[in-house]
C-alpha cells in the first residue's frame, strides 16, 4: 500500500473516532449549552472499562456492551449530582464544573487502574473502526431525528422554556444527553484503545473535538462527521508529509481561520450574534 | 443601629476604602504581610511567593473573565510569553530584571491584543475555543522555535541582581512578589472606579446595551485584553526570574485551567477573591503533599496515589464551591462581614 493510501486510511479512522466524540460533545452542547471539558477523561474511562470487561474473558459484544452501559450510568450520575444543581448559573460556572469533573474522573481512573499503559485485549483494524463508528453515527442520527427522546432533546435545545411548557422534563433530558454523550465517548475510547492500546495519552484526544465541532458547525451531526473526517485527514497528511509535530498545530490554525471567516462552521445554523 | 452603608456623597461611594473598619483590616493585613517573612520557615516563604505571583496572574485573568466577561483559556500561553520574553531580554540584551519584567509585560499585552482580535466577532463558547487555539499555537511555537527558546530544553535565566546582590532567594524575592501583587491589586481596584473599568463591567453585563450607551466595544474589549495580558505576562515574568529556569511545562493548558479555577473559586469580578482563590489553589496541593509525606512513613503506598489525590481534591473543591457558593470565596467573606456587622443582633 502506498503512503498516500495508508495516510488516508489512518486519517479516516481517526477522523471517524473524532466524529463520534464530537457527537457526544454536540449532544451536551445542544441540550444544555455546556462546553464539556470532561470528554477526554470519559474517553479514557471507556477505554479502561472496555479493557476491564474484555480482560475477564467475556464475549466481545457483551464486554463492550457492559462498558458502554457503565459509562452511560456514569454520565447519568454526572448529570444528576454535578450539573443539575447548576441549571440557571452562568455558562462559565457550568464549564468549570465539567473541568472539575474531568479532574475527579481522571483521579478516580488513576486510583483504580494506575498510570501504567496496558495492552488492549482486542486488536481492531482501521476499516473495522471506520465501519463501527459509521454505524453508531447513523444510529445516533436516527435517534435524534425519529425517536421521542431525541425529539425532546431537540426541543430543549431550541428553547428550554417552550419545551418545558409542553411537558418535556428538563432533568430527564439532561440525564439522557449525558448518558448518550458518555456512551459515545466510551465507544470512541474503546476504538482508540483497540488501535493504540490503553494509556493516559487518550485523554488528550478529548481536546481534538474543538476543531472538529467548530469546523462542522456546532449543531449539525453531518457537520461533525465531515469535520471529523477532514481534521483526521489533515492531521494524517501533515504528520506524514511535513512532520515536526505540525499535526498538533494544523487543526488549531484551521480552527482560527474558520472562526474568522465562517464562525457557524460548514453546516451549522447561521445564528451568530454580531457585536 | 447601623443596618447598611449610607453614603451622602459620590466621593464616599467611590472611595477605595468605604468604611473605617475596612481601612483597619487592610492595615492589619499589611502589617501581617510585612512581619510574615521574619517569622516564616523557608517553605512557608516559598509558598507565599507562589501565592503572590499567582495573585498577579489571577487578578489579570479576573479583569478579563470576571469583569469583562470574556472567557479565556489562553492564560498559560500569555504567561509563557511573559516568562520567555523577560528571560530572553535578560539573556540576549543583558537587561536587569526590574527593566525586563515591565518590558515583557508590555510585550505580552501586545500579544494579548492580537489574540483578543477574535473577541470582536466571537462570544462565549466560540471565544473560549479561539483562546484555546491561541494556547495550542503559542505552546507549539515555544517548543519548536528551538533557536530562540531552547525548545523543550529549559531556558536558564541569570539570577536577578540588584546592586550586585542576588535577589532570587525566597526572603529577598518576597518583597518584589508582594510589591507586584499589591501594585496589581491597587491598580485593578482603581481601574474599576474609573471610566474604563465601568465600560468593562457594562460589556460584561450587556454588550449591546453598552454599545448603545456609547461604549466603543472594539476599543474596550481590546483594552481589556491588553490590561489583562499585561498582568498575566508580569506573573509569567516573575516566575521566570524567581525560578531562574523557564520550561514550557509550566505554561500548558492545565495552567490556564488552574488559573480559571482560582478565579472561579475566589469569585468572579472580585480582587479579594482573586487573592483568596490564588491562595487556596496554591496551598491545597502543598497541604496534601505535606500530609501525604507525613503518612508515607506508616503507609508507603501513599506516595503512588498522591498525584491522583491532589487532582481529585482539586476537582472536588472546585465543584463544591460551584454548587454551594457559585459566587466564590469572596461572597463567603462578605457574608462573614455582614454577619458580624450586626452581631449579635442579626435578623
Amino acid at each position: 500500500m502506498n503512503v498516500f493510501a495508508e495516510l488516508t486510511l489512518a486519517g479516516l479512522a481517526n477522523g471517524m473516532i473524532y466524529a463520534l466524540i464530537a457527537i457526544g460533545f454536540i449532544i451536551i452542547y445542544k441540550a444544555t449549552d455546556v462546553i464539556n471539558f470532561a470528554q477526554g477523561p470519559l474517553l479514557l474511562l471507556g477505554a479502561y472499562l472496555g479493557y476491564a470487561f474484555l480482560s475477564l474473558g467475556l464475549p466481545v459484544w457483551l464486554g463492550i456492551g457492559l462498558a458502554l452501559g457503565v459509562a452511560a450510568l456514569v454520565g447519568v450520575a454526572i448529570a444528576r449530582f454535578a450539573l443539575r444543581p447548576l441549571i440557571g448559573e452562568p455558562v462559565i460556572s457550568m464549564i468549570m464544573a465539567t473541568v472539575a469533573l474531568s479532574s475527579i474522573l481522571h483521579a478516580l481512573i488513576q486510583g483504580i487502574w494506575g498510570v501504567r499503559p496496558r495492552n488492549f485485549p482486542l486488536n481492531v483494524d482501521r476499516p473495522v473502526v471506520i465501519g463501527v463508528a459509521a454505524v453508531s453515527l447513523v444510529a445516533l442520527g436516527w435517534f435524534f431525528r425519529r425517536s421521542r427522546e431525541g425529539l425532546a432533546m431537540r426541543a430543549v435545545a431550541d428553547d428550554q422554556q417552550a419545551a418545558m411548557s409542553v411537558g418535556v422534563s428538563l432533568p430527564r433530558t439532561l440525564s439522557i444527553a449525558w448518558a448518550l454523550a458518555s456512551a459515545a465517548a466510551a465507544l470512541g475510547g474503546i476504538l482508540l484503545a483497540g488501535l493504540v492500546g490503553v494509556s493516559q495519552d487518550i485523554t488528550a484526544i478529548g481536546l481534538r473535538v474543538f476543531p472538529v465541532v467548530i469546523l462542522g458547525g456546532l449543531d449539525s451531526i453531518v457537520g461533525a462527521v465531515i469535520g471529523g473526517a477532514l481534521i483526521g485527514l489533515v492531521e494524517a497528511y501533515a504528520g506524514g508529509y511535513v512532520g515536526m509535530g505540525v499535526q498538533t498545530l494544523v487543526p488549531y490554525a484551521l480552527l482560527l481561520v474558520v472562526l474568522m471567516v465562517r464562525p457557524y462552521g460548514l453546516f451549522g445554523k447561521r445564528r451568530m450574534e454580531r457585536v | 443601629m447601623r443596618s447598611g452603608n449610607f453614603y451622602t456623597s459620590y466621593a464616599a461611594n467611590m472611595a477605595l476604602f468605604r468604611t473605617p473598619l475596612e481601612r483597619w483590616r487592610m492595615g492589619f493585613f499589611a502589617v501581617a504581610v510585612i512581619v510574615f517573612p521574619f517569622v516564616a520557615t523557608s517553605y512557608g516563604l516559598s509558598l507565599a511567593n507562589q501565592i503572590a505571583i499567582a495573585t498577579v496572574g489571577a487578578i489579570g485573568l479576573n479583569i478579563l473573565v470576571g469583569y469583562t466577561g470574556q472567557i479565556s483559556l489562553g492564560q498559560g500561553a500569555f504567561m509563557a510569553v511573559g516568562a520567555y520574553s523577560s528571560g530572553l531580554a535578560t539573556i540576549e540584551w543583558g537587561l536587569p530584571f526590574w527593566l525586563s519584567i515591565p518590558l515583557a509585560s508590555l510585550f505580552t499585552a501586545a500579544v494579548g491584543v492580537f489574540f483578543g482580535l477574535p473577541s470582536l466577532r466571537l462570544k462565549g463558547l466560540y471565544l473560549a475555543i479561539a483562546t484555546l487555539a491561541a494556547q495550542q499555537i503559542v505552546e507549539w511555537i515555544v517548543t519548536h522555535w528551538t533557536g530562540l527558546t531552547g525548545g523543550t530544553e529549559a531556558l536558564v535565566v541569570p539570577a536577578p541582581r540588584l546592586f550586585g546582590a542576588r535577589m532570587n532567594t525566597d526572603f529577598r524575592f518576597y518583597w518584589f512578589a508582594v510589591l507586584a501583587a499589591s501594585g496589581t491589586a491597587l491598580f485593578a481596584a482603581n481601574l474599576f472606579r474609573s471610566r474604563v473599568g465601568r465600560a468593562f463591567l457594562a460589556i460584561r453585563d450587556q454588550d449591546i446595551a453598552a454599545e448603545a450607551s456609547g461604549v466603543n466595544l472594539f476599543r474596550y474589549k481590546l483594552t481589556a485584553f491588553a490590561v489583562s495580558s499585561f498582568f498575566v505576562g508580569m506573573s509569567g515574568a516573575l516566575i521566570a526570574h524567581y525560578r531562574t529556569i523557564v520550561t514550557w511545562e509550566r505554561f500548558t493548558l492545565e495552567v490556564s485551567i488552574l488559573y480559571l479555577a482560582m478565579v472561579i473559586v475566589g469569585g468572579l469580578g472580585s480582587i479579594v477573591g482573586s487573592f483568596l482563590g490564588a491562595s487556596v489553589i496554591t496551598l491545597l496541593p502543598a497541604l496534601i503533599a505535606t500530609s501525604g509525606r507525613a503518612l508515607q512513613t506508616s503507609f508507603p503506598a501513599v506516595a503512588e496515589i498522591l498525584p491522583a489525590v491532589q487532582e481529585g481534591v482539586f476537582g472536588l473543591v472546585v465543584l463544591l464551591v460551584l454548587i454551594l457558593e457559585p459566587r466564590g470565596l469572596a461572597k463567603l467573606w462578605s457574608n462573614v462581614k455582614t454577619y458580624f456587622r450586626l452581631w449579635p443582633f442579626s435578623y
